[in-house]
């Protein structure tokens, strides 16, 4: 409602004299307690106009940025798996191509230089570096073994690989035993070896930092895969995957020299700055899910710690892959992805031993799946939808260089797609179409105009705040635009209102205090907003023209906007007329008479928020806007 | 003095500033004639002498000299000598007690220089407390003989460095004089008649503006600060993009409606119930009210679906969809949540082409920084026809972009959970010589469209970019703050220019 201010609470403002501070506010404040004071996130300006603009218009469409994972490569080891060496610009035009951002060229020294100081990183490496940004569900990308390959299939210099899944040479394969007790925990687990491996120092850290990128990315943190990867040579099956009240979980984690209790690791853990944001996955249930070998050596107490017994080397030649889940499909997808990641390593490259995992009921699989699925489709749907025109032919050999094989069935325009299990993203014809145009280059393709016909129709409800806001400011107001979330005592306390009567909406997990609700009327942005523009010159004319929101069970989410004008007159002097005068203006602009019976008057009312005496309700008596004692 | 805007600016002359030459005292004269004062204030004021009221009666030139001058502690000195010379001149032969030298006014500061000059000794072992004694006999106090120097009107027998050394021990200080040098002008006169400021009612009624003769304005100087009301610079900026949107012939969707349903704004697009976009980190959820409880039952049961096991061509995301999470509201965390509704009501009836666009408020539960805010306004557009390819989409956004200014587009293939493709797009910013990313886009995927009972053969293309960005790189302001919410700077607002979007990139 407009209610014309004149906060009550203040030692009359008539004293002051002419040497005052004019900017002085305190008077203002309603009843009250410091809107001045009320702060929150002190605003410290960091990064510079350039950063700014190097980051723009941050993309407004959910799931981007913020989840985009990076992957840091040393360049040189990248340039020696694509065969050839690329100028920075070329490099990064050939990942805009590919629908990768090359984020930043630097190094270990230059990392550590900034996030701890010219003195520690004295020592360190000053290699080059490339931090590239990588599609959110492209894990087959988190890896210089798998970006190399993706590029290289791309640049039509390697065919995709064909992942094998082998059994083993002795006949007997590995095997993980379920119990039943997991159930109340992590359920799923999937295991696979990778056999005869080589590693070297570069790929045993890529092997280490995949693991690390799958747990942030697709794992959700480890709550919804973990993955343990240990010396299958320091243990021997049949291994058992239980769970136990962790108590009675006791051993050598890994880089300990001592056994501790699940219950003593929990609490190691918790100022561990890595492994403190994993305990909650366990913390409160009864039991933890704990791996162990035929001889009770403990491999691993997903999702938090593997053993130290079984730790990978660089020696390691035979590696044991375990993934533990709350989701199986998800865990398939994560062993699928370090074993066609790592498997180019093995004395048979790209083949990956089997394992067995028996469930609780008796039910046997074979991991990994490594599963390859064919899709039809035809030409005709993939030029329609990308807006090319190219033959049956040419565009199985895009989807071939995104490592989707495909060929030309010869029936009609039908093209065969495989689609490999390093790429689990595709599950859409759609995603295909994507992949083709990728190839095609997005560049190539040319830019056509739909010609849908279409009249344009405002929202009216905005139209009429439109033509309102430019007469407002033409009537000498300026327009202020504040936050719809505030704090509880910003709408109640502060406004002498108690919260239970202001029908707003609760915030279940705010950060801070300014986000414990929506606001319900537009008055405390105002006067916030003054109070934080006490230096300039008098009299203060603001308004806004905007939503607050309010609980309403009539609709199917149980709240609703509701579009208020609210104004505020600032100065020495109250000024009722002044607002009163606004409010004049703005009925003749709605075509609302001043008038008892048919049109709008003004009548004394009684509020916490203002001053006795000094405050007046706004009524009409007629259906047009605004409607009786409802705000405008 | 009172000066009109238009009229002279003010003339004031240093202290130290004199009126010499030959007409020094008709200049004077002159001076006090037209009201003006010349002396008074020891103040840089650079400006010759203001005579244009007089015309080019008399021509001056300023000329300024330094010199340097006994500050009142120099004066002090100069007079009764430095504090170490009189503290040694207050310690008779048998000594005095160190407690009854720091008594006197100099005591402190004299002391120690005495010390350092080597001058008096002090005996802490003696009996009755530390006493100070001679050292010397006699001693010369050069501090008082430069002060001297200097007070005679000698300072150019000082070296500089010791003039400096003095200044800093603030017993000298250096004073600039300026003067004017004066001389007859072209049009001299001994008699002037005194100017107007400005036209009167009167003088045109009697027209006796005729003979006057009126005091020139200074046009260097501002006008006069007005008192106008301002749009706010966002919204003025809203309402270009609005215009935008209008001109292409989209219209407007209701976007009134900032609590949503996890089912609108994730599940309906395809977003899956894990998606990190989900967690409390990311998302504001409502504790009151906290679920909403109408959907369209037979539709949520297809999203449900195409969630779990898939369909429409889709594998799915293979997991176990739960309403329960779907219920949850929050505070919508794009617009596209409205979209959605958008769309899903067009499926509801025979389907015609529609264009939409919407421009509002998003929330987020994000880390804050100078860059970003729990809330900011999301820009968005829809089109919705049968067969559009992605070169249409890239077609509508060169058009959108083209109106803005921003003609040198291209496009990175990125990922975004419901579109399929999706493109980020790129300007080539000609101020950084670098592209940079100003929105992104992409095609609906069809698991979000078809459940909606779309005809399988529409397809939706959709873009979105914020609001914030391109204003506060249009202003140059760094700090969100200063352009959102309360802590908005006023003044700033009245400062903002037209919002030519024509240069808003380069």
């Amino acid at each position: 409602m407009l209610r014309t201010l004149m906060p009550r609470g203040k030692p009359g403002h008539e004293e002051l004299s002419a040497g005052d501070d004019v900017g002085d506010l305190s008077f203002i404040q309603p009843v009250s307690n410091g809107w001045t004071s009320q702060s929150g996130v002190k605003g410290t300006v960091s990064g510079s106009y350039n950063r700014l603009v190097g980051s723009f218009f941050i993309v407004c469409w959910r799931g981007l940025a913020a989840n985009m994972p990076t992957v840091g490569v040393r360049r040189e080891l990248l340039f020696k798996a694509l065969g050839r060496a690329y100028t920075d610009e070329e490099f990064d035009e050939l990942c805009f191509e590919y629908g990768l951002e090359l984020d930043e060229i630097t190094s270990e020294k230059e990392i550590i230089s900034r996030e701890q100081g010219d003195s520690k990183a004295a020592g360190a490496s000053d290699v080059i570096l490339y931090k590239i940004d990588v599609p959110a569900n492209r894990y087959d990308l988190l890896c210089l073994e798998g970006l190399a390959r993706g590029l290289q299939v791309f640049k039509n210099k390697l065919e995709a690989p064909r992942y094998r899944r082998v059994r083993p040479v002795s006949g007997e394969s590995q095997k993980l035993i379920i119990t039943k007790e997991t159930e109340a925990v992590r359920r799923h687990a999937v295991a696979a070896v990778l056999r005869n491996i080589t590693f070297t120092q570069e790929r045993y850290d890529s092997f280490i930092e995949l693991q690390e990128k799958l747990h942030q990315n697709v794992c959700r943190k480890r709550s919804l895969v973990a993955i343990g990867t240990h010396d299958l040579d320091t243990i021997s099956g049949p291994f058992t995957y239980t769970a136990k009240p962790p108590g009675d979980i006791s051993f050598k984690p890994l880089n300990q020299s001592q056994e501790f209790t699940a219950t003593q690791l929990m609490s190691l853990y918790k100022t561990d700055s890595h492994l403190r944001h994993y305990l909650h996955i366990i913390e409160d249930k009864p039991v933890y899910p704990v791996i162990y070998d035929s001889n009770g050596i403990v491999l691993s107490m997903p999702p938090i710690i593997n053993g130290d017994h079984s730790k990978i080397t660089l020696k390691t030649r035979n590696v044991f892959i375990e993934c533990t889940a709350t989701d199986l499909n998800k865990a398939k997808i994560v062993l699928d992805m370090m074993v066609t990641m790592f498997s180019e390593y093995c004395l048979q490259p790209f083949t990956v031993e089997e394992a067995e995992v028996v469930y609780p009921d008796g039910k046997a699989c074979i991991y990994p799946e490594l599963a390859y699925r064919k899709e039809k489709l035809s030409s005709e749907f993939i030029n329609r939808k990308v807006g090319i025109n190219e033959s049956t032919e040419k565009i199985a050999q895009l989807l071939t260089r995104m490592c989707l094989r495909s060929r030309a069935t010869g029936v009609g325009d039908e093209i065969e797609v495989e689609i490999p299990p390093t790429r689990s993203d595709v599950i859409h014809a759609c995603d295909i179409m994507e992949d083709a145009a990728i190839a095609y280059g997005f560049n190539n393709i040319i830019r056509t105009t739909p010609h849908t016909y279409t009249v344009a129709n405002q929202f009216p409800l905005n139209k009429l705040t439109e033509l309102l806001r430019q007469d407002l400011a033409a009537a000498g107001f300026t327009e202020a635009l504040n936050f719809a979330l505030c704090s509880q005592e910003d709408i109640a306390d502060k406004l002498g209102k108690k919260i239970s009567e202001t029908r707003a909406v609760h915030i279940s997990n705010p950060k801070t205090a300014e986000f414990q609700v929506a606001r319900t009327t537009l008055l405390p942005g105002l006067l916030k907003t003054i109070a934080a523009n006490r230096k300039m010159p008098l009299p203060l004319k603001l308004f806004e023209i905007s939503d607050v929101v309010l609980k309403d069970e009539t609709k199917d989410v149980g709240a609703r906007n509701s579009r208020r004008f609210c104004a505020i007159y600032y100065n020495k002097s109250p000024g009722f007329e002044v607002i009163h005068g606004l409010l004049d203006r703005t009925m003749q602009l709605l075509e609302v008479k001043s008038a008892r019976g048919d049109g709008y008057h003004i009548q004394a009312a009684d509020d916490n928020t203002f001053f006795p005496g000094r405050c007046a309700e706004i009524r009409a008596s007629r259906s047009p806007p605004p409607r009786c004692n409802q705000p405008l | 003095m009172y000066i009109s805007i238009y009229g002279n600016v003010s003339f004031v002359t240093p202290n130290h500033s004199g009126i010499y030459g030959p007409w020094g005292r008709h200049i004077r004269s002159l001076l006090r004639f037209a009201g003006l004062k010349y002396g008074g204030h020891r103040c840089g004021g650079d400006a010759p002498p203001s005579l244009q009221t007089l015309g080019d009666v008399i021509s001056a030139e300023l000329r300024s000299s330094k010199h340097w001058e006994l500050t009142g502690e120099g004066t002090e000195i100069a007079e009764q000598g430095s504090h170490e010379a009189r503290v040694f001149s207050s310690i008779p032969l048998e000594g005095l007690a160190q407690s009854e030298l720091m008594k006197l006014s100099f005591g402190k500061i004299g002391f120690s220089k005495a010390m350092s000059n080597k001058w008096i000794r002090v005996d802490k072992a003696h009996e009755g407390g530390p006493r100070i004694f001679r050292t010397v006999e006699n001693i010369e106090d050069q501090v008082r003989e430069k002060l001297l120097l200097v007070q005679r009107g000698n300072s150019c027998e000082l070296e500089e460095k010791e003039k400096n050394e003095l200044k800093k021990r603030r017993l000298l200080s250096e004073v600039t004089v300026k003067s004017y040098w004066i001389t007859k002008g072209s049009s001299f006169s001994t008699t002037v008649t005194k100017q107007e400021t400005e036209l009167t009612p009167e003088m045109i009624a009697t027209g006796s503006w005729k003979e006057k003769t009126f005091k020139p304005y200074n046009f260097e100087a501002m006008g006069v600060a007005l008192d106008c009301g301002h749009l706010h610079p966002l919204m003025k900026v809203r309402t270009q993009f609005r215009q935008i949107f209008l001109e292409m012939g989209f219209t407007e969707m209701p976007t009134n409606n900032f609590i949503e349903s996890s089912f609108w704004n994730f599940d309906s697009l395809f977003q899956p119930q894990q998606h990190p976009a989900r967690d409390q980190h990311d998302t504001f959820f409502l504790s009151d009210p906290a679920l909403a409880h109408e959907f369209p039952q037979d539709y949520l049961q297809r999203v449900k679906r195409v969630h779990s096991e898939g369909g429409f061509g889709s594998q799915g995301y293979k997991y176990d969809w739960k309403t329960e999470e779907a219920q949850k509201n929050i505070l919508r965390t794009h617009t596209t949540a409205v979209s959605a509704r958008m769309l899903y009501k067009v499926a509801q009836q025979k389907f015609t082409p529609v264009k939409y666009f919407s421009i509002d408020r998003v929330f987020r539960n994000e880390t804050l920084d100078a860059t970003h805010l729990a809330e900011f306004h999301q820009i968005e557009g829809v089109v919705a026809d049968y067969g559009l390819t992605l070169g249409d989409l890239m077609g509508v956004l060169h058009q959108f972009f083209t109106k803005l200014g921003i003609t040198k587009l291209r496009f990175k293939p990125a990922y975004n959970p419901y579109t399929e493709p999706s493109m980020e797009v790129f300007s080539y910013h000609e101020g950084l010589k670098k592209w940079v990313e100003v929105g992104n886009s992409g095609v609906f995927r069809p698991e979000m469209l078809l459940p909606m009972g779309l005809p399988e053969d529409v397809s939706v293309i959709a873009w979105g970019l914020s609001l914030e960005r391109p204003t506060m790189i249009k202003y140059g302001i760094n700090n969100i703050r200063e352009l959102v919410g309360h802590k908005v700077n006023l003044q700033m607002c009245c400062c903002y220019s037209y919002v030519t979007m024509y240069v808003l990139l380069n």
